[in-house]
């Protein structure tokens, strides 16, 4: 046998050295999906983003009636619809041609989770990007405007994808949304002010 | 029949063939072949290796592909001289560099205008491999990851739109980085961590450019090498779809193949110098192609409260996003977009046929092929359109017909189906 063999080819353990090979192999895996989770952390929203992603207050008293309002929330637009009684009555009767009429495949709270999808009926509040691909639908407010159609209940229309919505942000059948607009938490601290981004549970 | 050692496409490693002409021992060349196999690489892999003699007008879009990546880096480096990405500054420099920069609107309208270019040849390149049969045994693996450079590709392409932050990259990223929330469950979480705020935003912006400028390129770059070290070891393949390796000489060259260097490079030189010479008819005269290549909107800087009247993406992705829009259920919709790009990697698997050309298969596969081409230009014509009336009815249509090629391939391409000509001994080709 040659001097510079450490070990003979009899004396190999091979099972041995096949269980070191993989035990290596295991925990560094192991330390790897360790070292994958600090870099995948920095890609959620920072600090900063969250800070700013905090409450933000409208008076809605100062919107006309019929006329929509549009903040912003977390870098979304919310539309807040002061409805008049007449939208209000145009929202019943069109049931039959809606994807969800009682949202229930939709996301809402639970106090939007009604027939108005409101918490009052006069204020629609709405996250004012379609549920679609996340475009801004358009105000279509006047009931049978003629392009949309003398049916046309007013409502929204996405101009990206062709999605309709009702007053209370129902889909309508036909459109590439599944689901209704979605509808933020929010609460009245006081009868003038709606606060968007906070209810009864605190801070989204 | 040689035997498999003297096969002329060799490993790296392998000795040199005899008939590889002995560059100089002496001098610089001489020092620098003791030190590094500089002789051997070119041997290797230029004038030792054989492709096929008949190559026509549709082998030029490789080498190509390979021009337009490097004109890609180069004027992507000098962009990041002069761009700062950030919401507030994104915008304002890309005007810099328009308006203030020395030739600085030609270094962006050369990189603008070459990602069109990029994918018009890649375009091209896929159509010749459909065309004759190239992503058939044994060039599957070949086939895979041309497709991977592809879908790298698109992922570089789709960011690079969105540094400018102009309103379409804006609300094109909006659209494109929603798409992820169709996916059940954990869409809206993953949504969020791929935009890192609540909507689009600067952290969107900065991690797209890190990955638009650095970990793409480097994997496309990847990539691009791991495809020609494959087409080392399978061979071109060529217009009749015959294995050239299957008929070679006693020094076990290919009777039908001739070395890539100097004859192919020659060709490629040719090829090269007609691309430009259109390229900088489009870079000077009309760079932005009439919205096709740059889109009106994003002259516009980005506003997350003003969607644009119509959305849509650069002309290469709008036969995908055609089929997206096609389909009334969004979810749905998100799935067979993606199914319609990720078809094209089960292609080896799909065909049946015993033979690999068009030029011998029957007038099914023809005919196929020929609606699939017709189908992909009219969904990319319609995902132009806004997404109403007779437009979506033709986007079912031809989606329909696009699936069709793909997927029913199983059945139609069989020769018990498809009647195929006998191929024959030796490639099809009339000296010039």
């Amino acid at each position: 046998m040659a001097d510079n063999v450490v070990v003979a080819d009899d004396e190999v353990d091979l099972s041995r050295r096949k269980f070191l090979t993989n035990a290596t192999i295991a925990t560094g895996a192991v330390g790897a999906v360790f070292v994958a989770v600090p870099f995948i952390e920095s890609w959620s929203p920072s600090e900063r983003a969250r800070a700013l992603g905090a409450p933000t207050d409208l008076d809605v008293s100062k919107i006309e009636p019929g006329q929509m309002a549009i903040t912003t929330w977390r870098r979304q637009p919310i539309y807040v619809v002061r409805r008049t009684p007449e939208m209000v009555t145009h929202l019943k009767g069109h049931d039959a041609s809606l994807k969800d009429p009682n949202s229930d495949k939709s996301k809402q709270p639970d106090y939007a989770k009604n027939e108005l999808r409101a918490r009052k009926a006069e204020y629609l509040v709405l996250i004012g990007t379609c549920t679609h691909l996340g475009c801004l639908p358009k105000q279509r407010f006047q009931a049978g405007s003629p392009e949309m159609g003398a049916s046309w209940p007013g409502g929204f229309f996405c101009p990206c994808h062709g999605s309709r919505f009702d007053l209370a942000g129902r889909v309508f059948e036909g459109s590439p949304a599944s689901v209704n607009l979605v509808v933020p938490p929010y609460e009245y601290p006081n009868e003038r002010t709606l606060r968007v981004g906070a209810d009864e549970k605190g801070a989204a | 029949m040689a035997s498999r050692q003297e096969s002329p496409v060799r490993a790296p490693g392998d000795p040199l063939p005899d008939n590889v002409n002995p560059l100089p021992r002496k001098g610089f060349l001489g020092w620098l072949n003791k030190r590094m196999p500089v002789d051997e690489f070119i041997a290797n892999q230029l004038t030792g290796y054989y492709a096929p003699k008949n190559f026509n007008i549709w082998y030029f879009f490789g080498s190509l592909a390979l021009v337009v990546l490097v004109m890609q880096l180069l004027t992507g480096i000098f962009l990041t001289m002069f761009y700062k990405p950030g919401e507030l500054t994104s915008f304002d420099s890309v005007e810099f560099i328009m308006r203030e920069v020395d030739s600085g609107w030609l270094i962006r309208y050369l990189h603008s205008t070459g990602a069109s270019a990029f994918f018009i040849v890649v375009y091209l390149h896929m159509f010749r491999a459909l065309l004759y049969g190239s992503y058939k045994p044994p060039r599957e693996l070949l086939w895979l990851i041309g497709m991977l450079v592809y879908l790298a590709l698109m992922a570089e392409a789709f960011m690079g739109y969105v540094l400018p932050w102009g309103n379409m990259s804006f609300w094109g990223a909006q659209v494109i980085v929603n798409l992820f929330g169709t996916i059940p469950v954990i869409g809206p979480p993953l949504v969020e961590w791929i935009r890192g705020d609540y909507g689009i935003a600067d952290a969107t912006l900065n991690r797209f450019f890190a990955l638009h400028v650095v970990a793409l390129p480097l994997g496309i770059l990847l990539l691009v090498m791991l495809h020609l070290v494959a087409l080392r070891r399978t061979g071109s393949n060529n217009p009749d779809g015959i294995e050239i390796k299957e008929k070679v000489d006693a020094k076990g060259k290919p009777l039908d193949g001739i070395p890539f260097h100097p004859y192919y490079t020659v060709k490629d030189v040719v090829g090269i110098g007609v691309f430009f010479v259109l390229f900088a008819i489009i870079v000077f005269f009309v760079p932005t192609f009439g919205g096709l290549f740059l889109e009106g909107p994003n002259f516009d800087p980005a506003n997350p409260m003003s969607t644009p009247e119509h959305i849509a993406p650069v002309w290469y992705f709008t036969p995908f996003y055609a089929i997206l829009r096609a389909v009334p259920d969004q979810r749905l919709g998100a799935m067979l977009m993606g199914l319609a790009v990720v078809s094209f990697l089960f292609l080896p698997w799909l065909d049946r046929s015993p033979v690999k050309s068009m030029r011998y298969r029957g007038w099914i596969s023809k005919t196929m092929l020929t609606l699939f081409v017709v189908s992909f230009i009219a969904l990319g014509y319609l995902g132009l359109q806004p997404a109403e009336g007779i437009y979506v009815l033709w986007a079912r249509i031809f989606a329909v017909i696009y699936f069709a090629y793909f997927w029913l391939m199983p059945f139609y391409s069989r020769a018990s189906f498809d009647r195929v000509k006998p191929v024959p001994e030796r490639v099809v080709f009339n000296a010039h």
